[in-house]
């Protein structure tokens, strides 16, 4: 046996090794081992506690003010058997950071949906608040709060103080407890990190039920609206 | 034989075109849609697929009993309940739409209802609700409005609810297409 043989059969046996151990990491859904363009998987807790919170109501109203992903929409639409509403305010705050003054944003957010005040069960507001000055984050808030029914739920993504600059980040949802978070490109430029006190104060009428400190460094918070959760302090 | 460059034209037969078309534009199908793999063309003629131009601009009730492709504009209601309806890249619909499968490549303001699917590729854009057991949207796709997958009788082709509090159009009640296809009635 010559030694490119020796080497060609070293190469093969170790490249095998390699997609043994690929496929032992990923998880359970992902089918082809995550390419860097595909964005990070991160297992989502407060996502489980989101769907298992919905999951007992017969056909629960969604809002999800993230981009629009095509397989969220799907996901949530078959687990939740759900009404799904997509506004995308990221679209809004990338319009409002080109052409508007952005002291108009928080009124414009005031009024932004047409929904009625306790319609929505559940509201999806990934990372949004890493982009909002603190008086839109503070309408928003307040909005949100309205239009949520009595025991509705709300999982919020939040970073922190580490991760400065610009671009968005799309939640991708593998499954119950996976998320893929893939970043695009984007005018939005992150703002200073809040504090958790920060963002209970402004979510009053909410309660946080669970917050997950990621190893990302994100923190996931659910909040539930009435008696379902418990303040943290 | 197809050959390249000849115009793809649905059989005329059984056609009833009545309603508002724009002065000036030549006739609903006039402006058909030349696609370059031979098989696609061939399929397209046996299936009786119909093509509304990009000049064609239609106001009114749109009724069909064959698969539909939409590069113009239309203002009202568009209803294919058994067939596939494709907005193109051009197409621009304000309006109601119910069809088995609605392709979105282009712009629909107003809501759709399909029976089996709705599909928005990269370059549609939907304002409006949709009512579909099956949604897909691609990336860089535009949606504004609710996705209804509920599992209820809604799935055959029933105008959705009227999104009350959005003040968006409200759906038209449905009626079944007669023979011959499409019908346009002036609104």
């Amino acid at each position: 046996m010559s030694s490119g043989d020796t080497v060609r059969r070293w190469r093969g046996l170790l490249s095998r090794l390699g997609s043994v151990r690929q496929t032992e990491a990923a998880p359970p859904d992902a089918s082809s081992p995550p390419t860097p363009d595909d964005g990070t998987i991160v297992t989502s807790k407060g996502l489980q506690k989101f769907l298992a919170h919905l999951g007992t109501r017969p056909a629960p109203v969604l809002l999800d003010l993230g981009p629009v992903v095509g397989s969220n929409v799907t996901f949530f639409g078959e687990h939740l058997n759900c009404k799904f509403f997509v506004e995308d305010l990221f679209a809004d705050l990338e319009r409002n950071a080109r052409d508007g003054p952005p002291e108009e944003f928080p009124a414009f957010l005031s009024k932004r949906f047409a929904m009625d005040a306790g319609t929505v069960d559940g509201v999806l507001l990934w990372d949004l608040y890493d982009y909002l000055d603190r008086p839109s984050a503070q309408a928003l808030a307040t909005t949100l709060v309205r239009l949520l029914r009595p025991d509705g739920a709300l999982l919020g993504c939040f970073g922190n103080a580490n991760r400065a600059g610009s671009g968005c980040t799309r939640f991708i949802v593998l499954d119950e407890s996976h998320v893929r978070q893939r970043a695009r490109a984007s005018v939005l430029m992150r703002q200073a990190s809040l504090q958790n006190r920060d963002i209970i104060k402004m979510f009053d009428g909410l309660c946080v039920s669970d917050a997950f400190l990621l190893q990302t460094g994100r923190r996931e918070m659910l909040f539930r609206k009435g008696g379902g959760g418990r303040p943290i302090t | 034989m197809w050959r390249r460059g000849e115009v793809v034209r649905p059989p005329d037969s059984g056609r009833e075109v009545t309603g508002a078309v724009a002065p000036g534009t030549p006739g609903v199908a006039s402006v058909p849609r030349v696609h370059a793999p031979e098989i696609e063309a061939k399929r397209t003629m046996d299936k009786d697929v119909v093509n509304i131009g990009k000049s064609v601009v239609i106001k009114g009730e749109l009724s069909g009993s064959e698969d539909l492709v939409i590069e113009g504009t239309v203002d009202g209601k568009v209803e294919l309940s058994e067939h596939v309806l494709t907005v193109g890249s051009h197409g621009k619909l304000k309006a109601e739409v119910f069809a088995k499968i609605v392709i979105v490549l282009g712009e629909v303001v107003g809501n759709i209802t399909a029976s089996e699917k709705v599909d928005i590729r990269d370059s549609g854009s939907v304002d409006g609700d949709i009512v579909s057991p099956r949604v897909a949207i691609a990336e860089g796709a535009h949606l504004r409005g609710s996705v209804d997958m509920q599992k209820k009788p809604a799935a055959a082709v029933v105008p959705a609810p009227a999104p009350k509090a959005e003040g968006k159009l409200a759906p038209l009640p449905g009626s079944t297409p007669g023979p011959g296809s499409p019908r346009i009635t002036a609104g």
